[in-house]
């Protein structure tokens, strides 16, 4: 225990939702960032507007690690409704900073850990007694000076991160910094430390880092993507996105002189409507977005399907929670990968991006609107709430290189060289026919876009050849996707037999369980999946190891189903599915027990 | 120009598309001859026009006209989450949707009520026949109580009046007419192609087939007999000097935003379309006594539409590059360097 002491355990922060919290957490957050100590907060919410128990997470972890953890050392404790729950769930030798009037005898008491009692509620009637509703708020920040007091970071620090987080309101600093020095002073004069936990500053592991959550990342990749007609409707946890999207639109598209709008955004009634209003702009030639949840993509199914078989590109980002149904609205899964690669009605198969990280989140944003008007079809990006609505540390977004790729589209002027020309013909034997866009000055620019049977013409057909040429066509266009969308990533030893093969967020929970293992004795390659069509290299991968343990976070091993239908059948076999899926972001033992078990390796102690 | 050509230099023949599939003396097919008609003598550029459809008999409609514009045929009932769609990508398209009252009224009935909500600047034809042709004549949200179906079932639900309800959302262009009624529907097409916003026509079309027996109030005689005409319309494009001579107080001039003129001829009643509590009387009142009105039932030309409360760049979205639509790489770096965003 006394090696993660310094600077790697996690601060769990329980308090009342709606109580105003947030800032308070972000400010200590930034704080331990601050002093060079990698540091990923998880908030794990209610869904749920006021009343409802909240915890905030901040793992801190000197090996930068990102994912969550299991276990937390050290509870802040204002919630007196969850109490006894939070206290028997600190690990043990953990320390515990609550509010004085929690009971702290009896069996509930647990005499392995430290406790500091702080009159939150006394502390702030005495110094904010005519701050109205502000002293809730005012409260929170009395925690952090405890806290800093108690981890050892200093008060300058702690001022720097409360400058940040009210960059925008230089008023609040005063009044917040007062309360974060009733809670340093109460600490200073009434608590002595008597546990182990420590902050101390580091270098090399934080420069240049920023935090950003996942939707905003993929708001500014849907700016840079050249999205111009953004169309949703509110749900979490996607809402965000589109909202900090609006916030870039209204900052940086609106012309100076004019006040004309470079962009149109409309909060649809539905999310059929707004993947209506997608397809709309796609067809007549605008990069266009929609961003939703899983019971959104359910909504959406029969457009998907249409852009999918009329082949009009659109991009859907799909931040994923918690299903089937409405099932935990607030909290995380990877449960809409099978729904969404064959997401409506018939054969259908779309392209979907995996992003695993901020700096993905923000380039297969903009990359979607490439892929979608190459390929002229819908294309997915999933995400999910962990990545979405989490901070996470990340290195600075790249300025775009490349120009937008439109695809094929043929002007007026190509269509007056040319002797005809068919909407669904596959000129280039890559599947990927060529479209005009409505307002085309040419007398042969109009076709009929329609989710009917069609043949090269676009044409109106029920003819059995005609039907399945144009599915068979469809085919080719996704398989000429396979090596075009974000390739996988893989890290492999000569020699090492088995490995882990994951997608999104889980990434962060392999590279924690890759690592333990390693110390365990047990070496494992890994292959990080970033899009579906499946690369052909998922299967090379594959073939150089005799197991391979596919890791997500959903109950049916979704990925794990997909690999089994489309890869040879003899490399099926080799395939393991290991799933976590209770709601909460994934943590390494999720991976490390069964890997442990799996791998039949004689008892490594896990601590 | 010669006499076959239009006032952009087009012959008629263009306006034409492919045969139709619908059967013989369909509404639906009038109807269209008088679209033809209509995008023909307005000068409508092939081009710039957006055909936009549903799921139905009616929808296959934009198949048979202007074939040279670009067609999309949607998905049943969501036709006008696709036009707002392309609306807003390219706002200088002439986006003209044809529904039917099946599409419309009842499994559409929520695209079509926030169309009319945000005002998007369309023509939105109702090619209304009380049924569902393709799937062989049940009725629809818009069959009248007590209309009776080709088996003798009589429909004891109430009416959905896309008019009304129209009307009650806030929209800008309300008409109602008959396919049989040519005359009065030509102008008031023409009139709903210069109205900016939603233009709303429910156009009556009996469908020959499942609907047009004794005992329905959507057959061809039913409403040729209890077809209310509240004016005759004439439609005089923008510049136009209006040279007809009207007997003082016969008329009402409506004038539409692009400079364009409505003029309506009154018959029995002096009827008021831009009192909007008066048109949703009138429609009560005669669906009471077992009739429609037709003609233009209400018009708001002061509103303002989608893209105008979106305040909306001139140039098409579609046709904005990189250096439009990216944040410069200065302001980008700053905003980076700063952590502000």
């Amino acid at each position: 225990m006394s090696a993660r002491a310094v600077n790697d355990f996690t601060i769990r922060v329980a308090t009342v939702n709606g109580s105003g919290s947030q800032s308070s957490n972000l400010v200590l957050t930034n704080a331990i960032a601050r002093l060079g100590i990698p540091v990923a907060p998880k908030n794990v919410f209610p869904s749920n507007i006021e009343g409802l128990p909240t915890w905030f997470d901040v793992r801190v972890s000197a090996l930068g690690y990102q994912c969550r953890a299991r276990d937390f050392d050290v509870l802040v404790a204002l919630n007196a409704a969850t109490w006894q729950q939070d206290v028997a769930g600190v690990k043990s030798g953990g320390a515990v900073v609550h509010e004085e009037s929690f009971p702290c005898k009896g069996d509930a008491l647990r005499e392995d850990l430290t406790y500091y009692a702080v009159p939150f509620t006394a502390l702030a009637k005495e110094h904010f007694a005519d701050k109205g509703d502000l002293r809730k708020y005012l409260m929170n920040m009395i925690y952090v000076g405890v806290v800093a007091q108690v981890l050892e970071i200093p008060e300058a620090t702690i001022e720097e991160s409360l400058r940040t987080q009210f960059r925008r309101k230089p008023k609040a600093v005063e009044l917040n910094m007062a309360a974060v020095n009733v809670g340093l002073e109460y600490a200073r004069g009434h608590l002595e430390k008597r546990d182990p936990w420590r902050l101390v500053p580091m270098t090399g592991k934080t420069d240049g880092l920023t935090f950003m959550e996942g939707n905003r990342a993929s708001a500014l990749g849907c700016i840079m993507g050249g999205c111009t007609v953004a169309a949703w409707y509110p749900i979490t946890p996607s809402s965000s996105l589109c909202e900090y999207f609006i916030q870039y639109c209204e900052r940086h598209r609106i012309d100076e002189d004019t006040g004309e709008h470079n962009f149109a955004i409309v909060q649809a009634e539905d999310e059929l409507a707004a993947a209506g209003i997608v397809f709309g702009a796609g067809w007549a030639g605008a990069r266009a977005m929609t961003s939703t949840s899983g019971p959104g993509i359910s909504l959406m199914a029969e457009y998907a399907g249409y852009g999918y078989f009329a082949e009009v590109p659109g991009v859907i980002f799909d931040v994923q929670r918690a299903g089937p149904s409405t099932g935990l609205p607030t909290r995380t899964m990877q449960g809409d990968v099978s729904f969404a690669y064959t997401l409506s009605h018939g054969d259908t198969k779309h392209i979907v991006l995996l992003p695993a990280t901020v700096a993905e989140a923000y380039e297969f944003a903009t990359e979607a609107f490439d892929l979608a008007e190459r390929f002229q079809t819908p294309v997915f990006v999933l995400s999910d709430l962990d990545l979405g609505m989490n901070s996470w540390l990340t290195p600075p977004l790249r300025y775009p290189e490349k120009p937008f790729d439109r695809g094929k589209v043929l002007g007026a002027e190509d269509l007056a060289s040319m002797k005809a020309w068919g909407r669904y013909r596959d000129v280039d034997k890559d599947g990927i026919p060529y479209r005009t866009l409505p307002g085309t000055k040419h007398p042969n620019a109009g076709f009929f876009t329609r989710g009917t049977g069609h043949d090269e013409e676009a044409r109106y057909s029920e003819m059995p050849d005609v039907w399945q040429r144009s599915l068979d066509r469809l085919v080719r266009k996704h398989d000429t996707a396979r090596t075009v969308v974000p390739s996988p990533l893989a890290e492999e030893k000569k020699g090492t037999k088995a490995a882990i093969i994951g997608y999104g967020t889980t990434h962060h929970a392999i590279v924690e369980a890759r690592d333990f293992l390693r110390d365990a004795g047990i070496e494992l390659d890994y292959l990080r999946v970033r899009a579906l069509p499946l690369s052909p290299d998922v299967a090379t991968f594959i073939t150089r190891h005799e197991r391979v343990y596919v890791v997500e976070q959903n109950r049916d091993g979704q990925l794990y189903g997909i690999m089994r239908t489309e890869l040879p059948t003899h490399l099926v076999g080799r395939l393991e599915s290991i799933r976590h899926y209770n709601g909460v972001p994934i943590d390494a033992h999720a991976i490390i027990d069964p890997l442990l078990e799996l791998e039949r390796t004689p008892a490594v102690v896990a601590e | 120009m010669t006499a076959n050509l239009n006032i952009i230099g087009l012959a008629r023949e263009v306006y034409k598309g492919l045969p139709t599939t619908l059967c013989a003396g369909c509404g639906h097919n009038s109807i269209t001859n008088h679209l033809i008609k209509a995008l023909f003598e307005y000068g409508v550029e092939p081009h710039k026009l957006a055909k936009m459809s549903g799921i139905g008999c009616s929808s296959k409609t934009p198949a048979y006209f202007v074939e040279q514009a670009h067609g999309f045929n949607g998905l049943h009932g969501r036709m006008p989450s696709a036009a707002t769609g392309a609306k807003l990508a390219n706002r200088e398209l002439l986006v003209l949707g044809i529904s039917g009252d099946g599409d419309t009224a009842s499994i559409g009935l929520g695209q079509y009520c926030h169309m009319i909500r945000r005002n998007v600047d369309c023509t939105y034809i109702v090619e209304n026949n009380g049924c569902y042709g393709l799937t062989k004549g049940q009725f629809s949200a818009t069959a009248d109580a007590g209309s009776k179906a080709k088996g003798g079932k009589v429909n004891e639900y109430a009416t959905i009046d896309i008019c009304g309800l129209a009307i009650e959302l806030g929209a800008t262009f309300v008409a109602r007419s008959f396919s049989g009624d040519g005359k009065q529907l030509v102008p008031l097409l023409q009139a709903a192609f210069s109205h900016r916003g939603t233009a709303i026509l429910d156009v009556i079309s009996p469908c020959v087939t499942f609907n047009d027996h004794e005992g329905s109030t959507k057959s061809y005689t039913y409403v040729k007999d209890h077809d209310v005409v509240l004016h005759t319309a004439d439609y005089i494009a923008g510049g136009k000097e209006i040279n007809v001579e009207y007997e003082p107080g016969s008329v009402r001039d409506v004038e539409l935003e692009d400079g364009s003129h409505v003029i309506l001829r009154k018959l029995d009643v002096d009827y008021d379309p831009t009192d909007g509590i008066g048109a949703l009387r009138a429609i009560h009142e005669s669906r009471a006594r077992g009739e429609f009105v037709t003609g233009l039932l209400y018009v708001d030309t002061r509103e303002r539409d989608l893209c105008e409360r979106e305040r909306l760049t001139r140039t098409p979205l579609a046709q904005l590059d990189e250096e439009k639509l990216r944040i410069p790489r200065e302001r980008w770096d700053e905003m980076l360097d700063s952590g502000k965003d």
